[in-house]
């Protein structure tokens, strides 16, 4: 019997090791794996890439393993203004950033996970971003060459899953996970809970389990279910 | 007269028709979901997963698993779907919304423009900008006239780092509608107490008038009591 539960989140990263690249599902903190990323800081590899698309959120989960200082790179579209322990250690020249456009970064972990050896994309054409990148004119319209991204390990949040790995999600929590899910040596998932096989209706299995190695049942991150003190409009 | 952040928004709503997919970028943009006709059917895209992006909830209905692209909660409009970062960009990329709602630092008269690298903001961050820049049918802008400084906003040509190249459909500022044309920048609408000149002498480009050019008329406040004017 296929069993790819482990008892803790300790267990689930236990092999992460010094110079890692690891991808990061999440946006804001919405299908973001606070409990691995926290059992990441205690298990203490270094020298870490992070593939994500924010830098962190707070003084917690992914904020507190950049703050930690065991992050050497960082591959985000948006390390946003609230990522305070990115913006430290950025500025102080302890951390390298890949700054790469959202959808970007998206179809390069697409094409890691897919088999492809890169795409053009108009995204970016023309700017900053495109210095240093083959650029090809398809139908009149300038593309750059993107390559695929993949990872030593992935970390994943879900709503739901079961033993053979396989994942539902509710709400927003999709964003990343999904396709971080394709692209990675080693996938492990952080889930609410833990179901029967067949309780995630087929139709329903936004990640099939071939792509996940390890999940972990969890109580979320009490500082990911924490409302705020004012709800914030859009 | 001039528009107020929210009065833009409100300006910027009466375009958007039923049936538009649309895009709406953090500032001002996101403004405009507040000034919706929600007796229409637009759907509201967010980069984040959600294609039908709902009020925002009271305190006692926010559901932690639903947020929008500004990482505020939100709710669900009927119809919406959920779906993950590969079709969202699906979307954008591809061509597949209406409108991108965006705001700029500049906007040049060949379309170029530039919002993702703030003046002084040390540590860059780009987000899905380019994305919808590339992506979406139209551009629409929403900014001010000028910089708080009184630097023209719309100019010849950009000097700060483009999000993309000659994309721009239509600017709405607080103190005109002006569309962004083959034939470069042309003024559509201009608040009460401007006429073409005054909007040219803080226009960083050359700007022609439409033979329909006329003047805005927006409402003092909102239904709700929001500023849409300001007389300073």
């Amino acid at each position: 019997m296929i069993d790819k539960t482990v008892q803790s989140c300790r267990e689930a990263v236990a092999q992460v090791f010094d110079g890692a690249s690891i991808m990061l599902g999440g946006f804001g903190n919405v299908g973001m794996p606070a409990q691995l990323i926290e059992a990441l800081r205690e298990q203490g590899s270094r020298d870490l890439t992070l593939i994500s698309n924010g830098a962190g959120t707070g003084p917690y989960a992914l904020g507190a393993l950049v703050g930690d200082g065991r992050v050497r790179k960082v591959i985000a579209s948006f390390p946003s203004p609230s990522a305070a322990e990115f913006r430290t250690r950025y500025l102080a020249g302890e951390i390298e950033l890949e700054l790469v456009p959202q959808g970007t970064l998206v179809e390069r972990i697409r094409a890691g996970g897919c088999g492809l050896g890169g795409f053009y994309t108009p995204t970016a054409a023309g700017t900053d971003l495109a210095a240093g990148k083959e650029t090809r004119v398809i139908d009149g319209q300038e593309y750059l060459l993107e390559l695929p991204l993949k990872a030593d390990f992935a970390f994943l949040k879900a709503h739901w899953g079961d033993r053979l790995g396989n994942l539902m999600y509710r709400g927003t929590m999709r964003n990343f996970n999904t396709v971080m899910a394709t692209a990675a040596i080693t996938v492990v998932a952080e889930v609410d809970r833990l179901v029967a096989v067949g309780e995630i209706p087929p139709d329903a299995v936004h990640t099939p389990g071939i792509f996940v190695d390890r999940l972990v049942c969890v109580e979320r991150h009490p500082k990911v279910v924490e409302l705020p003190r004012e709800a914030s409009a859009t | 007269m001039m528009l107020t952040r929210d009065g833009i928004a409100w300006r910027i709503a009466r375009d958007l028709r039923e049936g538009d997919y649309v895009n709406l970028g953090v500032g001002i943009p996101v403004l405009v979901s507040n000034y919706l006709d929600r007796t229409q059917e637009i759907f509201l895209h967010s980069e984040n997963g959600i294609l039908g992006v709902g009020p925002r909830p009271a305190r006692d209905e926010i559901d932690l698993d639903l947020i929008s692209a500004g990482k505020g909660f939100c709710t669900l409009a009927p119809g919406a779907a959920l779906f993950d970062q590969p079709l969202s960009f699906t979307m954008m990329r591809g061509g597949h919304l209406t409108h991108a709602v965006l705001g700029a630092i500049e906007v040049a008269e060949n379309g170029d423009f530039a919002n993702w690298s703030v003046p002084g903001e040390a540590v860059p961050g780009v987000g899905g900008a380019m994305d919808l820049a590339v992506g979406a049918k139209n551009i629409f802008i929403a900014m001010s006239h000028v910089t708080n400084k009184g630097a023209p906003k719309l100019v010849a040509s950009c000097s700060s780092p483009l999000t993309a190249r000659a994309r721009v459909r239509r600017i709405f500022t607080d103190i005109a509608v002006i569309d962004r044309t083959e034939a470069g920048f042309v003024l559509r609408e201009v608040m009460p107490g401007h006429d073409p000149d005054s909007i040219r002498a803080k226009t960083g480009a050359a700007l022609s008038v439409a033979p329909d050019c006329h003047e805005m008329t927006v409402p003092e406040a909102s239904a709700k009591g929001v500023a849409l004017i300001r007389h300073d």
